[in-house]
């Protein structure tokens, strides 16, 4: 006779009318972002779509902002590639200057500096997280620049013969350099943070393996904390990078908008969609403005996909080791 | 020869457990039990005395008093580590045999607030002396913890390097040196075909003994060993001890262990660590076999026939 196996029961729990109260509220919660950045995507897409179908891949490739000039039958022109291109060089510099100051601080920070000096430094980078853009902006140009020319001259005249850092023209002011430099410094503290926890979580019996296998400090950092911390740095640089990408008003202090790639980074001559957008935004016509939210959602995608990588990459590693 | 002494010692084990499953009632078990450990302890002994040289370096703990906060927690240890023996150190939990041991290679200073008193010398000169390059000490007196913790982003090979990374050495036959390091920790046979595996892949017995390879591999001249084997299996605990004494034979090893059978078995000096609510104490040093049958302390003789502790 063939065995007769019993049906799997239905197991269900009816939880407590309090916390289906509690539940109701965190998924209202949750789900409201979800539906906030949805909105503000199809909002722009709407807005947008006409223009991103006209112009088609030219909108992201071409160098050229231009309204129509209907006496002379020319036709409007939008291409935001110039601007694509500033974004990211500046990004990128804000990387390049940001990520190893932060991680140096955070190393400070986490296996150097004596208890006394530890609380206040946190407390001043956290407080640094929450200086507004402008006031960084104003500091950038008013104070920062003065040195950033000369550091920039100094860099032209030893390094001159590397092409990114040729210089055409005299012009050394409000350069993608300057912007990097300003936005490394926006950028320090989430990188410096984010670090600064995931070196304190690296395993304290690690840490002592090495010690007892006679490393010195810094041996021990390169073999235990920074295999252990990597991915965690590499997630806030993301992050930061995130930040960099969006940033508006204090690129727009600091940086010449001009519509055309140069590799130059000394020269003053840079883009950036953010800040391009704040530039004509209030002068700009129906169809502009659409150009305009077009151009708003594609830095929207790229910061989004910046938001996803730096989340996988810290997921990664959190559930490693 | 080792299997040899691995039958030997096995016996000896199988012995204890007949008399002890014989004998019912709890008197008898009293009785039995201290005299089959010093009968262990005795043929421990007998072999090791045919050991004739001893090389290595000895180690010396003068006066150590030990802090942490205003608490004391270790009064005035002073004990000898011979050079070339094994010694264990038993006590019950919390009389202070880590932080003793970790005052032996200065890893006690990570506390933040551990404080110490007294001189530990390594081969007559004192490692906390002003000018010691602390790094170097802890080259020369290993350590090996009770949770095994091999690094994980490195493979075997690079776990067992890694001293030699760590502390900035140059050598041209490494591989000889790694095929050596896990031959005397007695992992080189499991793990000869996949040396560029992640650490982290080995079983915990077999991590337990790729970290005392590792250790191995910066030549220390003293061993110190934290309940080595408390979180492994009664085979990985054989091996590791039939480890410990065959280093035995060139370096110093110091060992913490909760385990009676093991420190008869493996050591030639037992120290018996006991704090009373206070601070903790060397109650007794002893030859291991005269700890395990005639402790001079009855204290000592409580604790080692399980009637406290
Ligand atoms: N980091 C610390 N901070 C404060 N007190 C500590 C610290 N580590 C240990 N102690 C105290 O020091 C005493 C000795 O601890 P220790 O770890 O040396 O004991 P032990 O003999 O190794 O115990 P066990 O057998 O359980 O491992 C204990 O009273 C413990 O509470
Ligand atoms: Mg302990």
């Amino acid at each position: 006779m063939p065995k007769v196996l019993p049906e799997p029961r239905e197991i269900t729990t009816v939880p407590r009318i309090s916390d289906r109260i509690f539940r109701g509220i965190v998924t209202t919660g949750g789900l409201s972002t979800l539906a906030i950045l949805a909105l503000i995507a199809f909002f722009l897409v709407f807005n947008g779509f006409e223009v991103i179908r006209d112009e088609g891949l030219r909108f992201l490739t071409g160098f050229d902002w231009m309204d129509a000039i209907p006496d002379e039958g020319i036709a409007a022109t939008y291409g935001i590639g110039a601007m694509l291109y500033g974004t990211l060089v500046i990004g990128l510099l804000a990387i390049i200057f940001g990520v190893p100051i932060a991680v140096g601080a955070a190393l400070f920070l986490s296996y150097y500096a004596p208890e006394w000096i530890k609380r206040p430094m946190v407390v001043v980078i956290d407080v640094m997280a929450a200086i507004p853009s402008v006031v960084f902006g104003l500091w950038g140009y008013f104070i920062l620049m003065p040195h950033a020319e000369y550091w920039a001259k100094l860099i032209h005249k030893y390094l001159g013969f590397i092409p990114i850092f040729d210089m055409p023209a005299p012009a050394y002011s409000r350069s993608p350099f300057i912007a990097g430099l300003v936005l490394a410094i926006m950028i320090i503290p989430i990188v410096a943070s984010i670090s600064r926890e995931v070196f304190a979580q690296t395993p304290p019996d690690r840490i002592q393996a090495a010690y007892a296998l006679g490393a010195t400090k810094w041996a021990m950092i390169k073999a235990v904390v920074f295999p252990y911390g990597i991915g965690g740095v590499i997630g806030g640089a993301m992050l930061g990078l995130g930040r960099a990408l969006g940033e508006t008003v204090a690129v727009y202090t600091v940086l010449n908008l001009v519509y055309d790639i140069r590799i130059e980074i000394l020269l003053s001559a840079g883009g950036s969609v953010a800040s391009m957008i704040v530039n004509k935004f209030g002068e700009a016509d129906a169809i502009e403005l659409r150009a305009l939210m077009a151009a708003g959602f594609v830095l929207f995608v790229v910061t989004l996909i910046v938001n996803f990588i730096a989340n996988a990459i810290i997921n990664r590693t959190a559930r490693r080791g | 020869m080792i299997n040899e002494e691995n039958r030997e010692m096995r016996d000896s084990m199988s012995k204890i457990e007949t008399t002890s499953a014989a004998s019912s009632g709890a008197d008898i078990r009293k009785e039995v039990k201290p005299s089959s450990l010093a009968s262990v302890a005795a043929s421990h002994e007998s072999k090791s005395k045919s050991r004739e040289i001893r090389d290595g370096v000895g180690l010396e703990a003068r006066g150590i008093h030990a802090w942490f906060g205003k608490k004391l927690v270790l009064e005035d240890i002073s004990l000898d580590f011979a050079p070339g023996t094994v010694t264990a150190l038993i006590g019950p939990s919390g009389c202070g045999k880590s932080t003793f041991i970790r005052i032996l290679n200065r890893m006690h200073e990570f506390i933040p607030t551990a404080a110490l008193a007294g001189d530990v010398l390594l081969g007559g000169k004192d490692i906390y002396g002003s000018g010691v390059d602390v790094t170097k000490i802890r080259l020369k007196i290993g350590m090996v913890f009770q949770k095994p913790n091999p690094f994980p982003s490195m493979t075997i090979r690079e776990n067992v390097l890694s001293g030699l990374r760590l502390a900035q050495i140059k050598l041209s036959n490494e591989d000889e040196l790694l095929e050596s390091c896990l031959l005397r920790a007695g992992l080189w046979d499991e793990v000869k075909d996949r040396l560029n595996e992640y650490g982290g892949a080995l079983s915990g017995g077999q991590q337990q003994r790729l970290c005392i390879a590792r250790s191995l591999a910066v030549n220390p001249k003293v061993l110190l060993m934290d309940e080595p084997c408390s979180a492994l299996d009664p085979g990985s605990t054989l091996r590791i001890e039939e480890t410990i004494r065959e280093l035995s034979e060139s370096i110093s090893i110091v060992i913490v262990t909760h385990n009676m059978q093991q420190a008869a078995r493996v050591s030639d000096y037992t120290g018996f660590f006991l704090s009373d609510g206070g601070p903790g104490k060397l109650i007794e040093v002893g030859s291991t076999s005269e700890i395990f049958s005639t402790p001079k302390d009855q204290r000592t003789l409580d604790y080692v026939t399980g009637r406290f502790g």
